[in-house]
């Protein structure tokens, strides 16, 4: 049977030459990059190449990037470490309620620490506007934190715009790239932000590559203590191979990031043009124009997503509902809650990621068989009459 | 004292030029929050950048720069000028006295 990956979102393959350019870096060149022999020495240059790939994929100079292992842990950094060098001045943060959970739970730790934290709401799309941003600002803020593209909705937020706002009153930005370092064009200084997060699987890179950019002069406080790997400011001996895999990796999104995007794009309208004219009762999730180029999502009523999951996986088709967290905890998704998605409907959320992989092929092959794969659930729904006797039948009111 | 009730030893105090106001500095360097040897390494790489009897002032809040930094510029033949307390931080100035 044909087996198709659409959970890029989840992760993605590690590109060919990603894994050649770090294969050196297990054997011959080992050694620890802080030693002062020519073999570390290598390996000392190879992290500084990548740097550069690195700071050079968002227009960032080397000094402004800052390895760490998961897109995880720079939120976690980028957040308690600009919280806690700046509460001096003030102990007011705002983000969003379409975070990923590593911001989401990240704040609620800094609020059992004596933060206050606003969640702005976002309208239907996803979207955030930026005058609620303005508007929640106090003498208090001393960090804003929001995503710049959604795992789970695909949604890209005016990132640039709320920076406008941010920069004219001074308080430090920092935007959650994960889904969108890499896969569509970003230059920092054009956002405007303070600080970003990026992941190298996010972009046909290895996992435990990961990088935090700092703006020049932006004071941060450590997350690890010790020795003095990335400048003092992330202790632990580097990942050699992961980092240099990142390096190669952020060379190749940033030369071929208009084809890539060339390829993906179509694709995804093909997905979401035959979900939405042959699937009934369907609805897609996220903005439908300012959203990642490869990214489809839905939510389907009366089915349930892990019974989708495990229908299309009987068919070959690997995806995934909601973000990778959510989907096996089996919670309802706060993202989709605050796009106005009631809690019954969220129930039936897919989303589907394609990449550099995905054929033309591939797509028609899942285009013939989802709503055939919906068909046969529906057909063994209890609710096949709609909703009755569950609450909020209003939830179509967006279609 | 120093700015979180560090205290110094005499030897060490004497060493100390503690200032009453900022001396002016052709460069600068914000270390603020990095720990030791953070001060010593970011030394010795900002004063290969500047020139000759140029200052270099550097900000840190870390309080065993108070004994390294002096000792630094004793070892490597550097001018060290004084130590600066602000609220949060030290800012320590020295003069560039040799390549």
């Amino acid at each position: 049977m044909k087996k198709i990956y659409m959970d890029y979102a989840g992760t993605n393959p590690t590109h060919p030459a990603v894994l050649d350019s770090m294969m050196p870096y297990f054997k011959e060149h080992f050694a620890n990059p802080l030693s002062i022999y020519e073999p570390a020495l290598k390996a000392r240059e190879a992290i500084e190449n990548a740097r550069q790939s690195t700071a050079s994929l968002i227009n960032a100079k080397p000094a402004e990037i800052i390895f760490t292992s998961s897109g995880a842990e720079s939120n976690n950094f980028a957040l308690k470490g600009i919280a806690y060098a700046n509460q001096k001045k003030g102990s007011h943060i705002i983000t969003s309620r379409m975070e990923h959970h590593s911001i989401l739970n990240t704040v609620r730790f800094l609020e059992k620490s004596g933060f206050r934290v606003t969640y702005l709401n976002v309208d239907n799309n996803g979207v955030i506007d930026p005058s609620d941003v303005e508007k929640a600002i106090t003498d208090e803020t001393i960090l804003i934190s929001l995503i710049h593209a959604s795992p789970e909705i695909g949604t890209i937020e005016p990132i640039a715009e709320i920076a406008k706002i941010t920069n004219k009153k001074g308080i430090i930005f920092h935007t959650d790239a994960v889904s969108s370092a890499g896969n569509i064009p970003i230059d920092v200084k054009e956002l405007g932000v303070d600080l970003l997060t990026l992941s190298a699987h996010q972009f046909y890179g290895p996992k435990g590559a990961a990088a935090l950019y700092l703006k020049e002069g932006t004071r941060i406080i450590p997350l690890i203590y010790g020795g003095i790997q990335e400048g003092g400011r992330r202790a632990g001996t580097e990942n050699v191979p992961a980092i240099v895999g990142m390096g190669k990796a952020a060379e190749l999104a940033e030369s071929e990031m208009m084809d890539r995007i060339k390829h993906l794009a179509p694709l995804r309208n093909k997905i979401i043009s035959n979900t939405l004219n042959k699937v009934k009762k369907v609805m897609l999730t996220g903005h439908p124009k300012e959203r990642l180029p490869g990214h489809a999502s839905f939510v389907v009523e009366y089915i349930e997503g892990e019974a989708m999951l495990l229908l299309l996986e009987g068919n070959g088709i690997y995806c995934a509902s909601g973000s990778a967290c959510t989907s096996r905890a089996l919670k309802s998704s706060p993202v989709l809650a605050s796009i106005g998605v009631p809690d019954h409907i969220a129930q039936g959320s897919v989303v589907f990621t394609i990449g550099q992989e995905t054929t033309e092929e591939d797509i028609d092959y899942f285009n013939e068989t989802f709503p055939k794969v919906i068909g046969k659930l529906r057909e063994m729904s209890p609710f096949t009459k709609g909703w009755e006797g569950l609450e909020d039948p209003e939830c179509t009111a967006k279609k | 004292m120093g700015i979180a009730g560090y205290k110094l030893n005499n030897q060490v105090n004497s060493q100390l030029n503690f200032l009453d106001k900022p001396i002016k500095a052709d460069a600068t360097t914000d270390i603020i929050y990095m720990m030791c040897p953070m001060h010593l390494l970011t030394i010795k790489k900002k004063i290969k950048e500047i020139d000759l009897d140029q200052v270099l002032a550097v900000l840190t809040d870390y309080e065993g720069a108070l004994e390294d930094i002096p000792a630094w510029c004793e070892i490597s033949g550097n001018e060290f000028l004084g130590v600066l307390e602000e609220e949060d931080h030290y800012t320590f100035y020295l003069r560039k006295l040799k390549e």
